[in-house]
């Protein structure tokens, strides 16, 4: 499937196992921080000694996994540079401003912070440590707006026009790029997402605790400002996915259709595709499982705007290729230096289509000159793979409502203190830990895979972006990278797995489980 | 504000962020590297850990945010000088992966193997990223293996060691050399006792390798071949590489200092520091020693970045594709619009950076370490 020697390649799957596992802790990361804030409200308001340990023990695991999510950070922003830089050079003009932001606005904010929030403790009041808690914790999810704006442009690339004398992409307006729509819904839906991992972690860990009856007031504490927090953060994450869900509708009509699987365009509301197989090479879903009207409903909210199929994308697609040779012809015209009114023209009238023009670079680098198979080749690139969105979105929404019903159900005999007889409760909060991940990780992969075959959808292919480097290199860097994450993983979850077995006793204050004995 | 002078000034913006980064993140570096010398027992080296651990973290992102400012301002040096420096920069990245992970996890196992292999862990990821960075400075002298076709894609020639330069190296050599003078004069400012008085000893020692080695790079620069700017297109609209004609010519780095006569004192402060910081450390002027290691790393950087001004990426390979200020700058409105958010956000992270240093000020010690022993790094 991977040739060697295919650096577009290489450098995707270099991409994609990078952010995937720089991904593994910003979720936590992102959870987390507000469930130390919480924990050190309550510690602030009451003064009692057990949520400044409940801040301060969780805290500690938010450290071992905040150094790994600072470590693989790193290594995304440079990537752009190294393996992506005709990408760089083409969108840097707009998409490095929210990089260079993000830096100044949120990762000063929650790097600078981070260090008082473990050694502050003796050396400020405790309301001034509870404002440097939240300021890590707003640096964190200002860190997350920032990133998703960058990559909501990359999806919805607004507020931006191609100049012909520098070739690349220029600045139109600052604010629509802010107030992207796909950005905004995408960071709501993301942060939640993260929201519920934070909350996960901690419902689970505290499920442990309660299951071997060991330091059960800080873990009864602790589960109840999991739950809680779960709770909305889980209903959340599910309207705003729906919100995400509309503004796909609304401006990338590809990736929906694949989601959803819709070759046809049906006559509105569309029904939704509950399962199914889809088939590529025959454009159906075979054994299609349909609820009527609700896909209509979702992504179009309305019941008379119907739902654009597959099929009708790819003529309007082979439409635009055809314009986008339009664009590229008056293009080389005008780097030549015919600027005659003529090719300006016809340059204006056809230059929202380039980037389907630039398509068919990967077949024929004159693109003018471009067969009609080569187009229908083009067309065909056009439309990402469908199973493997249709069953990755499916998966992500079902964890979803998992995790609602966890959440939903923890909250419930909590409050009515009828936890403990309901050890499968527990132990299912236990499993559940990892899952939220899972979710995340299929979420990114929709967001991600789903925009192929661009890295700018409609503006620059993803064969394009990259630099024209040796594929040795990029094997070299993939495999460095690869050793040293896999060895620092290991390090990782052998650390956070020792500090969850040994619990609040970790902070050496006497007052917990097993303390009298090894101390 | 036009064109022009904005381009000018996110030339002062991008070198104040890399000297930001090289000050603050160079301290962190160099305790890094001197961690076997100046800490011969476990709590020692806690103790040199402990300056820096609190604050490294945001002092990487200075790093970070410059890389952010380059990809934003000037796009094409971002795509031509990461490509170029491909392994330079994936080596870094993996050594400077070992930082946080050394910082926060050396003291959560007490096992002498595991400590000791987070030692290391942090002495690479502290000299590494200072060669590499030299290095890179040292090959902007030499020119980079680029050109530009004339859709602006970057093309490469020349091999993997092609960097590894005797001047790129010697360039690697005095960075390695001024960091580690910083993170000397830091603990000689933050610690006592024998951590205290090692660091001395190697600030005294560094000070002086370092206004050697600086001096010695000067006499070589001069010996070799720089590029010179013979005409450029009109600086005050959106330019590409191929506006220009550009020229190599023998001495080409020490142009400028023909032109205005007051450079000489950028290296001339570069060495008088770097004396300074050894002599201060001599006579235990703590303060002094440090503040003499932070000029000399503004002055050797200016004198690095205004020699080669108006450049900021040469190539070797074709030097009409060399890049400088006035054709890698981003549009108008980006320019414009990344200095107005810059003049609003950077002076508060100044103010709550220098707060947190506040907060956590004073000496670090053995016994501080002991007390604290489950809370410090």
């Amino acid at each position: 499937m991977i040739s060697p020697d295919d650096v577009v390649t290489l450098s995707r799957l270099q991409f994609a196992l990078t952010a995937m596992f720089h991904f593994l802790f910003v979720p936590l990361t992102l959870g987390l921080s507000w469930i130390l804030v919480i924990c050190e409200a309550a510690y602030v308001m009451t003064g009692r000694q057990v949520y400044q340990d409940m801040t301060r023990f969780w805290g500690k695991l938010f450290g071992i996994n905040f150094a790994m999510g600072v470590a693989t950070g790193l290594t995304l922003e440079f990537q752009f540079g190294t393996n992506w830089a005709y990408y760089s050079h083409y969108v840097g003009d707009i998409f490095g401003v929210p990089l260079a932001i993000e830096g100044m606005m949120a990762f000063f904010l929650e790097s600078t912070f981070i260090g008082l929030f473990f050694f502050g403790w003796n050396r400020l009041s405790p309301v001034k440590h509870l404002m440097v808690t939240t300021l890590l914790a707003l640096g964190t999810n200002l860190s997350a707006l920032w990133i998703l704006i960058a990559n909501g442009w990359m999806q919805n690339p607004v507020g931006a026009e191609f100049n012909y004398h520098t070739m690349r992409m220029e600045l139109v307006s600052l604010s629509e790029v802010f107030f992207n729509p796909v950005a905004q819904a995408k960071f709501v839906h993301t942060v939640a997402a993260g929201y519920v991992t934070g909350a996960m972690f901690v419902l689970g860990i505290s499920a442990f605790y309660l299951l071997r009856a060991r330091d059960t007031g800080f873990a009864i504490r602790s589960f109840a400002i999991a739950a809680g927090f779960g709770l909305a953060a889980s209903l959340s994450v599910i309207v705003l996915g729906d919100e995400s869900g509309y503004t796909t509708g609304e401006v990338q009509k590809v990736k929906l259709a694949a989601i959803e699987a819709e070759w046809e365009t049906h006559p509105a509301p569309a029904g939704l595709t509950l399962f199914g197989l889809p088939n590529q090479a025959e454009e159906r879903t075979d054994y299609a499982v349909k609820v009527p009207y609700a896909l209509g409903l979702i992504a179009t909210r309305s019941v008379d705007e119907p739902v654009i199929g597959i099929k009708d994308l790819k003529r309007n697609h082979d439409l635009r290729i055809r314009r986008g040779m339009k664009a590229y012809e008056a293009l080389v015209k005008l780097k030549a230096g015919d600027r005659s009114d003529a090719v300006l023209l016809q340059f204006e009238q056809h230059k929202a289509d380039l980037g389907f023009g630039l398509l068919l670079k990967k077949y024929t680098p004159r693109v003018v000159d471009a067969t009609e198979a080569q187009i229908a080749q083009a067309v065909s690139d056009t439309i990402p793979q469908v199973a493997p969105l249709f069953w990755a979105f499916r998966g992500m929404v079902g964890l979803g409502f998992l995790f609602l019903f966890i959440f939903g159900a923890s909250f419930w005999y909590l409050a009515r203190k009828q936890l403990a007889p309901r050890r499968w409760l527990l132990r299912l909060c236990v499993v559940a830990i990892p899952l939220p991940w899972v979710a995340a990780e299929l979420g990114w992969f929709v967001a991600e895979y789903g925009r192929q075959p661009w890295t700018i959808s409609g503006i620059l292919p993803t064969h394009l972006s990259v630099s024209s480097i040796e594929a040795s290199q990029v094997w070299t860097s993939l495999l460095g990278i690869g050793a040293i994450y896999l060895g620092l993983f290991v390090v990782e979850m052998y650390l956070m797995l020792k500090y969850i077995r040994l619990g609040p006793a970790s902070l050496g204050t006497g007052r917990y489980h097993g303390e009298a004995t090894t101390a | 504000m036009d064109y022009d002078t904005l381009k000018l000034i996110w030339w002062g913006l991008l070198a104040t962020l890399l000297i930001g980064f090289a000050l603050m993140d160079g301290f962190d570096m160099g305790v890094a590297m001197l961690l076997p010398y100046v800490g011969r027992t476990d709590e020692e080296r806690r103790v040199a850990i402990n300056v820096v651990g609190p604050t490294w973290e945001g002092n990487q992102v200075w790093l970070v945010l410059a890389g952010g400012a380059i990809f934003a301002a000037w796009p094409l040096v971002y795509a031509a000088g990461f490509s170029v420096f491909y392994y330079a920069l994936v080596l870094a990245l993996c050594a400077l992966f070992l930082r946080p992970v050394g910082f926060d996890y050396r003291s959560k196992l007490a096992h002498p193997h595991w400590r000791s292999f987070w030692d290391w862990g942090l002495f690479v990821g502290g000299l590494v990223p200072a060669l590499v960075f030299g290095i890179a400075i040292g090959n902007l002298f030499v020119g980079l293996p680029f050109r530009f076709d004339d859709t602006m894609r970057v093309s490469y020639g020349g091999g993997l060691l092609d960097q590894l330069n005797p001047f790129g190296l010697y360039c690697g050599l005095v960075s390695a050399c001024l960091l580690a003078l910083h993170g000397a004069t830091l603990l000689l400012l933050r610690t006592e006792a024998a951590v205290g008085l090692r660091a001395q000893r190697a600030a005294m020692v560094l000070g002086c390798l370092l206004a050697l080695l600086f001096i010695l790079g000067g006499v070589w620069l001069a010996g070799m071949a720089g590029l010179s700017l013979q005409s450029q297109g009109a600086v005050a609209k959106a330019l590409t590489p191929f506006e220009k004609t550009v020229t190599r010519v023998a001495g080409g780095w020490l142009l400028n200092y023909g032109r205005w006569d007051w450079l000489w004192l950028l290296p001339v402060s570069g060495v008088v520091a770097a004396l300074l910081a050894s002599l201060s450390a001599w006579r235990g002027w703590r303060w002094a020693a440090f503040l003499a290691s932070a000029a000399a790393i503004v002055a050797i950087l200016l004198t690095a970045g205004l020699s080669l001004f108006p450049f900021v990426l040469p190539s070797s390979m074709d030097v009409q594709s060399s890049l400088t200020l006035w054709d890698a700058s981003s549009s108008h409105k980006t320019l414009w619009a990344m200095l107005l958010v810059t003049a609003i956000l950077l002076p508060i992270v100044l103010l709550y950076t220098s707060w947190v240093y506040r907060v956590l000020r004073g000496p670090v010690t053995v016994e501080a370490i002991r007390r604290d022993s489950h809370t410090a790094y």
